[in-house]
């Protein structure tokens, strides 16, 4: 049954909307407003056009190259976090017990890591991690590997991705879970009867199955990771010299380490036009043709 | 119809062998390939569940650790525990505080979003309106907004109209992203009571607001609790804007522990006992919405 | 193919009673079954003990004499079609047919012209290459069966409900599609439904279960004039049979009232609860008689059943086409047609 069409909805929306446009509509403004002017201190502006686009946009110059590393290396990041969580994800929430007390208990440690502050799971990791007084870096430093993420940029990354694992495969996991309860034990029977093994199981039910949710995974991944700032922040710092300085760390360090409010607001906006761009292609083509028959 | 008889039959001497290699990999499967496939499951999970607990557990240790002791060197346990650096948040107002900032505005920004975020996903999950997929995606969008991009102007927003270094500043802030997530889940769930229920109410005399909240609410109790789990979760794990936002006496505790890490020197164990601080209001949160978080995610558009 | 045999079969869930009773059967290869009982009766825990998703607790299941209680659903080459259609969502029409023979390892061209021919059988043909998410639940519910079908080793279909989620005027053509394709492939069937006229057109032998037993097994007439129990009786017929409590003296029943029916046998003494059963088909509205008084009638199109009140019971009987209510009405009943049940079961008479 179609829904009524009814635009007194509208004062039912209307208390979101207002909040939301308060805390995000004038600061969009805002940076909207500081991206087109330069600024010398003292809240003195100057008109400058699109000057910072031109230069962001251009690789040859300083801010144009720095935010092109930046971008990259944000895209390798977040392509790293996807390849590897998206894939732990799914075989730990295939694995995972359908009923029992273990289920409970299951959820309740994997959902941990989603609930403690980023900056402390940051602080987890820089400690777990460091070779004097981390379990991590000195169990590796024990193989008879030189592990310093402070100094070596490969050993920062590895830091930093297996923190970013460490704190959102469970989002997946609990995603996907939820995608394979909803399926009726019918199609496991049904299964069982077309003498599917496992992996047919898999890819004839659970995978289509958990399209929906994989797709919200893939979703959130991608802009949380793109989006990331205090946790690798708190590890690294943006270094050994340039090597884990992300977009948003690079953004921070614009705005309030050089208060450069134009160039910052210029570089926000292409960032965060980038994310909508990048979520809303997905978005379009991953939904594209089941619109048919419903489900 | 006669003449479907042999077509059926046909294919059979064809496949005749067929039904032989069927049984077969069921009696090709010797012992240890059936060991490995009841086994390797439960063994990744075990593995998995490791690999999320070493990293607090050893936090845990070095809070129960002296800094002289972490400093010595390692040791698996502590050597001799003390509870020392715990003490010291509890007794020091600058420690303690912070907690019940944290506290302060992660609570009233799930009040907040739960009061706008239940009409409003009502009016999704009932009515189109003019604008409505345009609103739903705007309101997702943003979502999609990296909080350093907010940060400077935030900040002088709410500087501007006087609410700096409030509750207030932080949990209105943590709304842009927290308001869209939890009238996408709300929605989600009430997408799933059925609009008979509604007229049905209205049938009987119901005014709406009465309905809502005494018939319409406890059917929605489950994505009620998980969308204030997931609103509670962002705003207490979020720091880039609350550290921004605050300054003395709103500064909650996730910002105090970055200003003490830059102070003289690294204490260690009182960084890790604080953490462990933090951790404790999640667990209990997760504790009781346990049995919904895995629907919560489940359903929604998208 | 084959014949199904239970042996001492019984199931019990740990904790609870019996949720199917001891039971010895045999139905016979290529029959075409129904299962047919309330909800909770107990038939799809009889349906998945035979396609092997619920191991009985107690005796065995024989196919063609081979004992195959332990194995597993996979290697017991049976198919199954469930309430719901089951359709592997993302695979067209051609793919999920040939998916049963794929997993057991049969050469993609000949998995395929299978797949080809079972789609002719169902109807298919036209949709072979469309996606099966995109289909009606009609069509999926055929894809289930063709998935059977498509296995020329199955040795028997099962149905759970197949028609619960199909319009009702989608319903008859796919009954007699069923039955139709049951006379082209002599595969057997075994159809579970709580819907009396499903189970009474699919099936050649119907098997009516009450509280975990199977009461009576029995073609359709046989069910209809000769119910073996009162549960059959009372479930299948609309209306049901009229049951009235009576003592037997000789060959004839005294009922509660006084009334005396004669009847076509003599009894021997019967134990426990004595009722005369007969279904109002047989038992007319007539001028002589048992005295009676009428509620009302109900004009069902076809005929007119008077609903009665016999000794303060209710009753339904027959009016006869053209017949008014008469102003003395009484109860004419078909003494062939007279059965005694004692404690719900079907009285043997004497010769």
């Amino acid at each position: 049954m179609a829904k009524p069409r009814d635009n007194r909805a509208w004062l039912l929306v209307l208390p979101v909307v207002a909040l939301v446009a308060f805390s995000a509509l004038i600061p969009v403004m805002t940076v909207v407003n500081y991206s087109v002017q330069d600024t010398f201190g003292n809240n003195q502006f100057f008109w400058n056009g699109t000057g910072w686009f031109k230069e962001l946009l251009d690789p040859s110059t300083d801010l144009g190259g720095r935010f092109l590393d930046a971008l990259w290396r944000t895209l390798l990041f977040s392509a790293l976090c996807l390849l590897i969580e998206i894939p732990l994800g799914i075989a730990v929430a295939l694995v995972l017990p359908r009923r029992g007390w273990g289920v409970a208990a299951a959820l309740v440690v994997l959902a941990l890591p989603l609930l403690i502050p980023w900056n402390v799971v940051g602080t987890i990791w820089q400690v777990f991690a460091r070779r004097d007084i981390g379990l991590l870096g000195a169990a590796v430093n024990g193989l008879g590997i030189d592990f310093n993420y402070a100094q070596v940029p490969l050993h920062a990354w590895i830091t930093v991705v297996a923190m970013d694992v460490w704190h959102w495969t469970s989002l997946v996991v609990l995603l996907c879970y939820a995608g394979l309860r909803a399926i009726p034990d019918a199609y496991y029977q049904a299964a069982k009867v077309d003498g599917a093994g496992a992996w047919a199981v898999f890819r004839a039910i659970q995978l289509p199955k958990m399209q929906r949710v994989l797709t919200i995974a893939v979703l959130l991944r991608f802009m949380d990771s793109f989006m990331i700032y205090t946790e690798p922040f708190v590890v690294t710092g943006g270094g050994p010299g340039n090597a884990t300085t992300f977009l948003s760390i690079d953004l921070v360090k614009i705005a309030l380490g050089q208060f450069d409010l134009g160039k910052a607001a210029a570089v926000s906006i292409v960032y965060n036009l980038i994310i909508l761009t990048v979520c809303w292609v997905f978005f379009a083509t991953t939904t594209r043709g089941q619109g048919e028959a419903g489900r | 119809m006669s003449g479907a008889q042999p077509r059926v039959a046909a294919p059979v001497g064809r496949k005749d062998a067929a039904p032989v290699p069927a049984v077969l990999p069921g009696t090709r499967r010797s012992a240890r390939p059936e060991m490995l496939r009841a086994i390797g499951p439960r063994l990744l999970l075990a593995l998995y569940i490791v690999f999320l607990l070493v990293p607090i557990y050893w936090l845990v240790n070095m809070s129960l650790k002296t800094n002289a002791e972490i400093a010595s060197g390692m040791t698996l346990w502590p050597e001799r525990p003390t509870l020392e650096n715990y003490r010291r948040i509890f007794t020091d107002a600058s420690w303690y505080s912070g907690y019940i900032n944290s506290l302060k505005y992660v609570l009233l920004n799930t009040a907040i979003s739960l009061l706008v975020a239940l009409p409003a996903a009502y009016a999704f999950s009932r009515y189109r309106f003019l604008g409505d997929k345009h609103l739903f995606f705007w309101l997702l969008s943003n979502r999609m907004a990296p909080a350093a991009v907010f940060a400077l102007p935030v900040f002088q927003l709410y500087s501007a109209v006087g609410l700096f270094d409030t509750p207030w500043a932080v949990a209105l802030a943590h709304c842009v992203f927290n308001i869209p997530l939890a009238v996408w889940i709300l929605e989600g769930f009430m997408s799933g009571v059925p609009r008979e229920i509604d007229e049905t109410a209205a049938i009987d005399g119901w005014s709406f607001p009465a309905f809502f909240v005494r018939i319409f609410l406890p059917m929605v109790a489950g994505g009620v609790g998980v969308a204030a789990f997931f609103c509670f979760m962002f705003s207490w794990v979020e720091l880039l804007l609350a550290r921004t936002l605050t300054t003395v006496d709103a500064k909650p505790i996730v910002a105090t522990m970055t200003r003490t890490v830059s102070a003289a020197g690294m204490d260690w164990g009182l960084l890790a006992a604080a953490g462990v601080l933090t951790i404790i209001p999640g667990a209990i949160v997760i504790w009781f919405v346990r049995n919904h978080i895995a629907r919560g995610f489940a359903l929604g558009r998208v | 193919m084959a014949r199904i045999g239970f042996d001492h079969l019984a199931h019990a869930y740990p904790g609870g009673g019996y949720a199917l009773k001891p039971m010895d059967m045999v139905w016979e290869d290529g029959g075409a079954y129904a299962l047919l009982g309330p909800s909770g009766c107990g038939k799809t825990t009889l349906l998945n003990i035979i396609s092997g998703l619920l191991r009985p607790s107690e005796g065995r299941v024989l196919f063609d004499g081979t004992d195959v209680t332990a194995l597993p659903t996979e290697r017991r080459n049976v198919a199954q079609v469930f309430q719901f259609p089951v359709v592997y969502d993302t695979m067209t029409v051609r793919e999920n047919l040939a998916f049963p023979l794929r997993n057991r390892g049969v050469p993609a061209a000949a998995a395929r012209a299978r797949a080809e021919h079972v789609a002719g059988l169902l109807g298919l043909t036209r949709d072979l290459d469309r996606r099966a998410r995109n289909l009606g639940a009609d069509e999926k519910q055929k894809i289930s069966l063709g998935r059977g079908l498509v296995r020329d080793d199955v040795a028997a279909i099962l149905f759970d409900e197949p028609l619960t989620v199909i319009d009702p005027h989608l319903k008859w053509e796919l009954r007699s599609r069923l039955k139709e394709l049951h006379r082209q492939v002599p595969v057997t069937m075994i159809y579970v439904t709580h819907d009396q006229t499903e189970a009474l057109t699919f099936a050649d032998r119907v098997a009516v279960m009450s509280a975990g037993e199977v009461v009576q097994v029995g073609t359709p007439e046989a069910l209809f004039e000769r119910p073996a129990h009162t549960f059959v009786g009372h479930f299948i017929g609309s209306p049901g049979m009229n049951l009235l409590p009576c003592t037997v003296e000789g060959r004839e029943a005294v009922l509660a009232g006084g009334g005396r029916i004669a009847l076509p046998h003599a009894y021997p003494a019967l134990p426990g609860k004595v009722e005369l059963g007969i279904r109002p088909d047989f038992a007319t509205l007539a001028r002589d008689g048992l005295p009676v008084t009428v509620q009302r009638v109900d004009d069902l199109g076809r005929r007119r059943i008077a609903r009665l009140l016999l000794d303060g019971r209710p009753f339904a009987a027959t009016l006869p086409e053209g017949m008014p209510v008469p102003a003395e009405p009484r109860l004419a009943l078909d003494p062939a047609r007279l059965h005694i049940y004692a404690d719900g079961r079907l009285a043997r008479g004497e010769a």
